[in-house]
């Protein structure tokens, strides 16, 4: 070994401007802190929050600790996340193919759709949506129904809820078809690449699924029942929906703008995914016989998938990222409970503000770790 | 004449199915059209659903009846090979006909019929279309936020002047262009700066951080007489001591003094707002996040290790956080980590903020231009005798930023997008206060039109921005 003072000095002098910076700013975080007197520590995580959240998906009320509060807002956060990324990847997608369709006027509508989306700040479009649109939606007691089911009112959407019977055995019912599917999948392959025979995979998978759930209904005593809003008057002009399931207004605003804002986004990978297969891949396959449909199945499709799957990570990062924009129409989620109403509270700025971003990043890490080992499995394998 | 198939089109029969089908077209589209703009039903005869569907029935009747193949009539190939391939698209472009006719009558006159531009209180906005009179009576608010009426001339003539001054790159003769990088980083910022500072503001706006600019720009200025030798030391070291320097020699008073023009008032930054705060912070952080992002994206392709874990350290841990997370940090948490009697504008604040975040951004961005460079250019420079900073100076940069123009764009289009999150340290530009003017008492009820405004404002704004950079992507393609 054979170390160079070249070498050293800049890497030296570089870490100790950054140990200085950071030395630096803990000292005087400290200076600050006792002049304050406030201590530094994460005994507040198990105290009592004495304050309520709106919208919650475990129980949850003021006697509950402070990490409690912190469990709500973050599964807030993941719940709006998900409906976000599913809306957005179904509407992106389907925009994305628009974009190349052969009718002027469906590509046309899709690329006014993408400029017209992604082109305005999403906190407007929350606002917008929160603040403008949905509040000219009906009274509760003015709502017409919705399929006779469920109605849409200015206090949010009241959808009929499931009440199961014995749900674990349509649970693991459903489990099994999907290993089922994973077996079947693995075997028919090795029956392809031993002896050339095909498997009709897709018929027997979405038998699975359908029959197996179904047999848990017939024989294995799973039963279902809906649970159908009902209007309920509290006072003369104040009405209410009770039972059901009901999504409060800025859930709805939030997924319905996130979903149409990161579609853009993604119809724009989806499209630069498809455009970057080569023409004559297309017509090398057509020309040794396959089919259109085998020819997209098993020619296009798998090769921009490479093309679409790292950008399209890296917006559904973004989604999960711009979901704290709920903190803006009180949404209760990660930033607006956890980094807004405990750091009143307990006035921890450094360890709450800390705990927020340290979620976050732990989320955006382990999102593009997995997608990263995805993106290697699926890559081609170069020599 | 041969037999007339109707399942069947042909073109022996061009003629009748012609003007059968395009009759049959023309009528569901007339019956839409009256519809929606004459909100006359001539098929309201008939039972609900079925004069509800018969439009999308008669024009699929119709668009099957055209669709003949090689017809030789030029219009008709082009109409069937645009929205008429086949049964499925046939119904999309008939829906999609109908939507957009079915759509524009209720726009127009939400936007411009039955809306009110007139007078200047809520009184004319009575109709049922938009009320533009509120847009107008606030439009002073939108623009300049707080800002004293009597003032805003000097924002007006600050921008006017910093536009024309940006526009010198177009007006320059060759002679003059190679300077123009130079005008572009070191000199034009350092004039915007001094509008801001000396005018708008008028005051002591940015304290520390006017130490931090004049030392960072007369050390970038003396680095370009640096041997190449010393200059990584010099730039690590140099800013820092000319920081201190500046600020235990000149004093806060003595900067004050310095800031004041005679006759200007000092308007403080929390009175700015409106759209001019939004172009205020777009500009510094462009500014700010690009070298930032340019170094460590040399950091992170760095040789030495260290240098290397540091800068992907600090660009991973910027791209993993939400930007409201770190504008929360920027105003809770940073002032705990600095010495009590240092004081840091909320604005200036945000503008770091904004940048450090947007610079991981823009390192990435850049790292994928590196990356792009064939080894060879690398090797061919080093072999021509050049140091690493002549080498990316002369040859990596141009060429690794030419490839990331796109990219580029599209992180200041997100820094553009993501100004109205400054709402978070309490700082107003146009989202904000239309925040504000809904609650206005006087002015409740008209949101709608104010997001509207916005909106159109912000789209001209990304739109003609995207626009540009694909013509510059164009520009500076070059073929290898």
């Amino acid at each position: 070994m054979n170390f160079k003072l070249k070498d050293i000095g800049p890497q030296l002098m570089t870490v100790i401007a950054v140990v200085l910076v950071f030395g630096f700013f803990t000292y005087n975080a400290q200076v600050n802190m006792e002049s304050r007197g406030i201590d530094f520590g994460y005994g507040f995580l198990s105290q009592e929050s004495s304050f309520d959240v709106q919208f919650s998906l475990i129980e949850y009320d003021g006697s509950h600790s402070y990490f409690r509060a912190y469990l709500v807002g973050l599964l807030n956060t993941i719940l709006v996340s998900v409906i976000g990324i599913i809306f957005a990847t179904i509407l992106g997608v389907i925009v994305g193919i628009a974009r190349l369709s052969p009718n002027y006027l469906i590509n046309q509508f899709a690329a006014f759709y993408v400029e017209f989306f992604r082109n305005i700040p999403l906190l407007l479009q929350i606002f917008f949506w929160y603040f403008a649109a949905l509040r000219a939606l009906p009274l509760p007691q003015d709502a017409e129904a919705m399929f006779g089911i469920s109605y849409l009112t200015i206090k949010g959407l009241y959808v009929p809820a499931f009440i199961w019977q014995n749900f674990n055995i349509f649970f693991y019912s459903i489990v099994a078809a999907i290993i089922a599917i994973i077996v079947i999948r693995h075997r028919a392959r090795k029956l392809q690449e031993t002896q050339g025979k095909q498997t009709p995979v897709l018929f027997i998978s979405i038998g699975l699924i359908f029959i197996l759930p179904l047999l848990s209904f017939l024989i294995g005593g799973v039963k279902l029942s809906f649970e159908i809003p009902v209007l309920k008057q509290l006072a003369t002009t104040s009405f209410i929906y009770e039972g059901g399931v009901s999504l409060p207004p800025e859930l709805i605003a939030l997924a319905l703008s996130l979903s149409l804002y990161t579609a853009t986004f993604i119809a724009e990978c989806v499209r630069a995914g498809i455009q970057g297969i080569g023409k004559g891949q297309k017509e090398a396959a057509a020309s040794i016989g396959l089919t259109p449909n085998q020819v997209l199945k098993l020619v296009v499709m798998p090769q921009a998938l490479r093309i679409i799957i790292p950008p399209t990570t890296n917006q559904y990062l973004n989604l999960t990222k711009n979901s704290s924009l709920a903190a803006a129409i009180a949404y209760p989620d990660l930033v607006l409970v956890f980094a807004g109403t405990a750091l009143m509270q307990t006035g921890k700025a450094i360890e709450i503000v800390s705990i927020t971003m340290f979620t976050y990043l732990s989320l955006s890490i382990s999102i593009s770790i997995f997608m990263n080992w995805y993106n290697n499995k699926i890559a081609i394998q170069e020599k | 004449m041969s037999k007339i198939n109707f399942l069947k089109p042909d073109k022996s029969n061009l003629y009748t199915f012609l003007y059968l089908g395009s009759f049959l077209f023309f009528l569901s589209v007339l019956d839409v059209f009256l519809n929606s703009f004459f909100s006359l039903n001539i098929t309201g005869f008939l039972p609900d659903f079925l004069s509800f569907l018969l439009p999308l029935m008669i024009g699929f009747v119709g668009l099957y009846f055209i669709r003949i193949e090689l017809s030789g009539i030029k219009q008709l190939d082009l109409l069937n090979k645009h929205i008429n391939t086949n049964n499925f698209n046939a119904v999309l472009s008939l829906l999609i006909i109908f939507v957009i006719l079915k759509s524009t009558p209720p726009i127009l006159s939400w936007f411009f019929i039955d809306a009110s531009f007139a007078g200047d209180s809520k009184d004319v906005c009575t109709g049922t279309g938009a009320c533009w009179t509120y847009i107008k009576v606030w439009m002073r608010r939108f623009m300049y936020g707080m800002y004293p009426n009597g003032e805003q001339w000097r924002i007006n003539l600050s921008f006017i002047a910093l536009a024309l001054l940006g526009s010198v790159g177009y007006f320059a003769t060759d002679r003059f262009k190679k300077y123009l990088t130079l005008y572009y980083v070191v000199i034009y910022p350092f004039i915007a700066f001094l509008f801001i500072f000396f005018f708008i503001s008028g005051g002591p706006v940015f304290f520390d951080f006017s130490y931090g600019i004049i030392a960072a720009i007369l050390s970038i200025i003396i680095g370009f007489f640096i041997p190449s030798k010393f200059k990584f030391y010099y730039f690590l070291i140099v800013p820092f001591a000319l920081y201190i320097l500046l600020k235990y020699f000149i004093f806060y008073e003595e900067l004050i003094e310095l800031g004041k023009l005679d006759g200007l008032n000092w308007v403080e930054t929390g009175a700015w707002g409106g759209l001019s705060l939004t172009f205020i912070i777009s500009f510094f952080c462009l500014i700010f996040c690009f070298p930032i992002g340019m170094a460590f994206a040399l950091g992170r392709r760095s040789g030495f290790p260290l240098i290397r874990y540091i800068s992907i350290g600090f660009i991973e841990f910027w791209r993993g956080v939400p930007l409201i997370t770190v504008l929360f940090m920027s105003a809770v948490m940073f002032p705990m980590f600095l010495p009590a009697d240092f004081f840091i504008d909320k604005l200036v604040r945000c503008i770091i903020a904004i940048s450090l975040f947007e610079a991981a951004y823009v390192a990435e961005v850049i790292r994928g231009g590196l990356q792009a460079l064939p080894r060879g250019q690398y090797e061919a420079a080093k072999s021509l005798g050049m140091g690493y900073w002549r080498m990316h100076i002369f040859v990596i940069l141009p060429q690794a930023l030419k490839l990331v123009i796109p990219g580029i764009a599209n992180t200041f289009l997100a820094l553009v997008k993501d100004t109205p999150l400054i709402f978070v340290v309490g700082l107003l530009e146009i989202v904000g206060m239309l925040n504000l003017a809904k609650t206005n008492p006087e002015w409740l009820g008209f949101a709608m039109e104010g997001y509207v405004f916005a909106a159109i404002i912000f789209w001209i704004i990304c739109y003609a921005m995207s626009k540009y950079s694909y013509n510059l992507e164009q520009k500076y393609k070059t073929d290898r």
